[in-house]
C-alpha cells in the first residue's frame, strides 16, 4: 500500500469533508448577525425567532467544523511531515496565528452565543454573535493565505531543501491570496444563503401557518443577498482566473484542457481530455471565446500543457471536469437569484410554487460548487504541494501504508455516520420549523427534562411557555 | 533585533509549550474526565447536568491542543516531524475519539431515541482520547524512538508497551479525578455526592499511577535516574514530589469538606507538579534520547514572529476565556423540576 496515495486520499477526504462546514457556517454566522441586528433595531419578533432557529442549526454545523478541523491541523504532521519540515519557517506563523486570532476567539464566545442569551443580556449576546462571525472570517483569512502561498510562493529563500520567509506580510498577501480569499468568502455567504433560501422555501411550500411570516422574511432577505452576491462571485471568479493565468499557467491549461500554447483560442465547453495522445476527444468548442474569457482580449495567449514535461502536469480530467461542475452550479444559482428578482417585481415571489421547489432542490449546489472549486485549485497544483518547489511525493511522512489505510477507513466510516446524523438532527429541526421553537436554550433549561416521564415533560413545557 | 539575537528562544518556547500543555491537560482534562465518569452516573438526569457544565467551555479547552500542536510545529519543527509520524496510530485514534466526543455534545442535546448512542460515544470518546494521550506521554518520556537522519524510522506500533499502557490508564484515572473535582465544584446535592465518591476512587488510582510511573522511569531510564538522584538536583527537584504529595493529601482531606472548590484546586496542583516532574526528567530534550530543543528549533525569524504573536495575543485569550467562565459561573441547577 502506497502511503503517498493513501495520504492524499485521506487528506482529500478529510479536508473536503471539513470545508463543507466552514463554507456553511461563515455565511450563517453573518446571517445570524444580520437577523439579530434587524431584531434589535426593529423589534419585530420574527427576526428574533429566525436568529434563534438558525443559531441552533449553526451550533450543529459549527461543532462538525471544529472537530473535523482539529484532525486537519494534526494531519500536517501525521501525513505530511516532509511538507511541515520544509515549509515551517514560512507557514508555521500563519497556522499559529489562525489558532490564536480565530479558533480561540470563536471558541471563547460560542458558549455565550449558544447558551448565554439570558445570562448576559441581548446586547452582549449580539456582540458575542458578531465576534464569532468575525472569528470565522479571520480563520478564513489565515488558512486561505497559507493555502495561497502554496499556490503562489513568494517572499522566501531556499536553503538546503528548507524554505525560510524573508517578508512576513509578503507571504501573507501573496499574489493569489486576495482573489482566493474573496472567492472563498463569497462562496461561503452564497452557500449559506441558499441553504436559508431552500429551508424557507420548504416552509412556504408546506404552508404551516406559524412558520409563514418567518419563512417569508428569511426567503426575501436571503434572495436579496444572493441577487447581489452571485454576480459579485462571478466577477471575483473571473479575476481569480486572470491571476491563475499569470501565476499558475499549467493549472489554467488543465482547467481548459489546452495542450498547445496559442492565441485566439476557443473555449472548450465539454470534452474528454486524453493525456496519452495529448489532445481532447469529443470536444465541443466555441471559437475565440477562450481568449476573451481567459485573457480579456481577442489576441490573448493561453499556455498549453505541452509547455512542461508530462511529469510536471496536473491530472487534466478531474481539474477540467470539476471546473465545469463549479461553473455549472454557479450559472444555475445565478438563474435562481435573478428569477427571484423577476418574481419579486411581478409580486409573485411567495406564490410561485415551481420556484419554491426549485429553491429546495438547489440547496446543495453551493456545497457542490465549493467542493468542485477546491478540487480545481488543489488538484490543479499537482504534482506539487508547494507550486514548483516541493513535490507531493516528497512531502509525505515516513509512515506505514497500513497505518494510513486504517485511519482512512475509520475516517470514511465515522465521518459518513456523522453526516447522516447531522442530516437527521438538522432535518428534524427544519421539519419542526419556527413555530415549535422552544424559547430557551439547553443550558438554561431545567435539567432532567429528558429523563422524565412524558407527562412531567409536558407540564414543564407548559410552565416554560 | 540585536538584543534578540542573544536571547535563547528555544528555552523560551520550551517553557511556552510546557505552559500550553499544562493548560490543555488541566482544562480538557476535566472535560474528558467528566466523559470518563459518564458511565458511572446513577441516573440520566445526572448525565444531562454533567455535560451541561461543559457545554459552554469545552470548545475553548480543546483549542489549547491545537495551539500546542501548532507551536510545536512552529518552534520545534525537528521534533514535530519526528513525533507525529512516530505516534501516527495513537494520535489518529485520539483525534477520531475527540471528533466523536466533541460532536456528542451537540447531538446528545438533541434528545430523541438515539440519545443513548451519543451518551456512549461521549464516554467512549473521552476515555479513548485520554488513554491515547497517556500512552503517547509514556512512550515519549520512556524514549527510544528509532530515528535515522532526522526522520522517524520505526514501526507504527513502537509506542505500545506495558509502560505506555500503564501511563494511558494513569491519565484516564487522572482526568477522571479532575472531572470529579470539577463536578464537586459545579454541582450540588445528589450529583455532587456522586462526584465526591468517584473523586475518592480516582484519587487512589491516580496516586498509584504517579508512584508507578515515577519509580519505573527512575529505574529504567538511566538519564532520568541521574537527573533526579544526583546532587544538587536531588534537593533542587525535591519540591515537585513534595508538592504533589501535599496536593494529593489536600484532595483527600477536602473531598467531603464544605469548601467545594478546594478539591479541584488541589487536583490541578497535583497535575501541575506531576507534569513539572516529567518536564524535569526530560529537560532539555525535545525528543528524548534523540534531539535537544536547540537541535529541533526553527529559524530565528520564525521564532521572533511566533514569540511576538504568543506574547501579544495569549493574554487577551486568557482574559476573554476567564470572562466566558465568569459568565457561566456558579452551580448548575440541580436535577429537580421545581426550580
Amino acid at each position: 500500500m502506497d502511503p503517498v496515495l493513501l495520504s492524499r486520499l485521506q487528506f482529500a477526504f478529510t479536508i473536503g469533508y471539513h470545508i463543507l462546514w466552514p463554507a456553511f457556517t461563515i455565511g450563517i454566522a453573518w446571517f445570524i448577525v444580520i437577523l439579530n441586528a434587524i431584531w434589535l433595531t426593529t423589534r419585530k419578533t420574527v427576526y428574533r425567532d429566525l436568529a434563534r432557529f438558525w443559531i441552533r442549526i449553526f451550533a450543529l454545523a459549527f461543532a462538525m467544523g471544529v472537530v473535523t478541523g482539529v484532525v486537519i491541523s494534526y494531519e500536517i504532521g501525521l501525513n505530511w511531515s516532509g511538507y511541515a519540515h520544509a515549509s515551517v519557517d514560512v507557514i508555521g506563523p500563519l497556522l499559529t496565528l489562525e489558532v490564536l486570532t480565530a479558533f480561540f476567539l470563536e471558541a471563547g464566545f460560542i458558549g455565550i452565543m449558544l447558551f448565554g442569551e439570558r445570562r448576559v443580556g441581548e446586547r452582549l449576546h449580539f456582540a458575542a454573535c458578531m465576534i464569532v462571525a468575525i472569528g470565522t472570517l479571520i480563520s478564513a483569512f489565515w488558512i486561505v493565505s497559507a493555502n495561497s502561498w502554496m499556490q503562489t510562493p513568494v517572499a522566501f529563500t531556499a536553503a538546503g531543501g528548507h524554505l525560510v520567509a524573508t517578508d512576513f506580510w509578503g507571504v501573507v498577501f501573496n499574489p493569489s491570496m486576495p482573489y482566493r480569499l474573496a472567492h472563498m468568502v463569497l462562496a461561503s455567504f452564497i452557500t449559506g444563503a441558499f441553504v436559508v433560501i431552500g429551508v424557507s422555501a420548504f416552509w412556504i411550500v408546506r404552508g404551516r401557518e406559524g412558520d409563514q411570516s418567518a419563512a417569508r422574511a428569511a426567503f426575501s432577505l436571503s434572495l436579496w443577498l444572493v441577487a447581489i452576491l452571485v454576480p459579485l462571485q462571478i466577477f471575483a471568479g473571473d479575476q481569480h482566473g486572470l491571476n491563475t493565468r499569470k501565476y499558475q499557467p499549467m493549472k489554467l491549461a488543465a482547467i481548459e484542457a489546452r495542450w498547445d500554447t496559442a492565441k485566439r483560442v476557443p473555449i472548450t465547453v465539454i470534452a474528454w481530455p486524453n493525456p496519452d495522445a495529448e489532445r481532447n476527444d469529443y470536444a465541443i468548442e466555441i471559437p475565440l471565446l477562450g481568449s476573451i474569457i481567459l485573457a480579456h482580449s481577442l489576441d490573448g495567449e493561453v499556455k498549453g500543457l505541452k509547455e512542461v514535461p508530462a511529469t510536471e502536469r496536473p491530472p487534466v480530467l478531474p481539474v477540467f471536469l470539476a471546473f465545469r461542475v463549479m461553473v455549472g452550479c454557479g450559472v444555475v444559482l445565478l438563474g435562481i437569484a435573478f428569477a427571484g428578482l423577476y418574481l419579486r417585481w411581478r409580486g409573485t415571489l411567495f406564490r410561485a410554487r415551481w420556484y419554491h421547489y426549485a429553491c429546495v432542490v438547489c440547496m446543495p449546489l453551493g456545497f457542490i460548487a465549493t467542493l468542485a472549486g477546491w478540487t480545481v485549485t488543489e488538484v490543479g497544483r499537482q504534482p506539487f504541494v508547494i507550486y514548483g518547489l516541493l513535490r507531493t511525493a516528497d512531502a509525505v511522512s515516513p509512515i506505514a501504508g497500513g497505518a494510513v489505510f486504517g485511519s482512512l477507513a475509520v475516517a470514511l466510516v465515522l465521518y459518513n455516520l456523522l453526516l447522516l446524523s447531522f442530516f437527521f438532527y438538522g432535518g428534524r429541526l427544519v421539519w419542526r420549523g419556527i413555530q415549535s421553537l422552544t424559547p430557551i436554550s439547553p443550558v438554561a433549561r431545567p435539567a432532567g427534562v429528558v429523563g422524565m416521564a412524558p407527562a412531567a415533560k409536558k407540564t414543564i413545557n407548559e410552565l416554560v411557555v | 533585533m540585536n538584543s534578540l539575537s542573544n536571547f535563547d528562544f528555544s528555552v523560551a518556547f520550551a517553557v511556552a509549550e510546557a505552559f500550553i500543555i499544562a493548560l490543555y491537560v488541566v482544562l480538557d482534562g476535566f472535560d474528558l474526565g467528566v466523559g470518563i465518569l459518564f458511565p458511572f452516573a446513577p441516573r440520566p438526569a445526572e448525565r444531562d447536568l454533567m455535560i451541561e457544565t461543559l457545554a459552554p467551555v469545552w470548545d475553548g479547552n480543546e483549542t489549547w491542543l491545537v495551539l500546542g500542536g501548532m507551536v510545536l510545529l512552529g518552534a520545534f519543527p525537528g521534533a514535530f516531524a519526528i513525533l507525529l509520524p512516530a505516534y501516527y496510530v495513537p494520535l489518529a485514534l485520539m483525534l477520531f475519539a475527540l471528533v466523536l466526543r466533541g460532536i456528542s455534545f451537540e447531538f446528545r442535546a438533541q434528545g430523541g431515541p438515539l440519545q443513548v448512542v451519543w451518551t456512549v460515544a461521549f464516554a467512549g470518546g473521552s476515555a479513548l482520547a485520554a488513554f491515547c494521550q497517556g500512552a503517547i506521554l509514556g512512550s515519549f518520556v520512556g524514549g527510544g524512538l528509532q530515528v535515522v537522519g532526522g526522520r522517524f524510522a520505526g514501526g507504527p506500533f513502537d509506542w505500545l508497551s506495558l509502560f505506555s499502557i500503564i501511563t494511558g490508564l494513569g491519565v484516564i484515572a487522572g482526568y477522571g479525578l479532575l472531572g470529579a473535582c470539577w463536578l464537586i465544584w459545579k454541582t450540588e446535592d445528589d450529583t455532587q455526592i456522586f462526584a465526591r465518591e468517584l473523586a475518592f476512587t480516582t484519587l487512589l488510582c491516580t496516586g498509584a499511577a504517579i508512584v508507578v510511573v515515577s519509580l519505573w522511569t527512575a529505574f529504567s531510564v538511566p538519564q532520568i535516574a541521574e537527573r533526579w538522584f544526583t546532587l544538587p538536583n536531588l534537593f533542587l527537584l525535591a519540591p515537585l514530589p513534595l508538592i504533589a504529595l501535599a496536593a494529593w493529601i489536600g484532595v483527600l482531606r477536602s473531598l467531603w469538606g464544605p469548601r467545594d472548590w478546594v478539591p479541584f484546586l488541589c487536583a490541578i496542583l497535583l497535575f501541575l507538579a506531576s507534569l513539572g516532574g516529567l518536564g524535569a526528567s526530560i529537560w532539555p530534550q525535545a525528543v528524548p534520547g534523540v534531539m535537544t530543543i536547540w537541535e529541533a528549533s526553527s529559524a530565528h525569524r520564525t521564532q521572533v514572529v511566533l514569540s511576538g504573536a504568543l506574547l501579544g495575543i495569549v493574554p487577551v485569550i486568557l482574559a476573554y476565556t476567564a470572562f466566558s467562565y465568569w459568565t457561566f459561573r456558579g452551580k448548575m441547577p440541580a436535577p429537580e423540576v421545581n426550580t
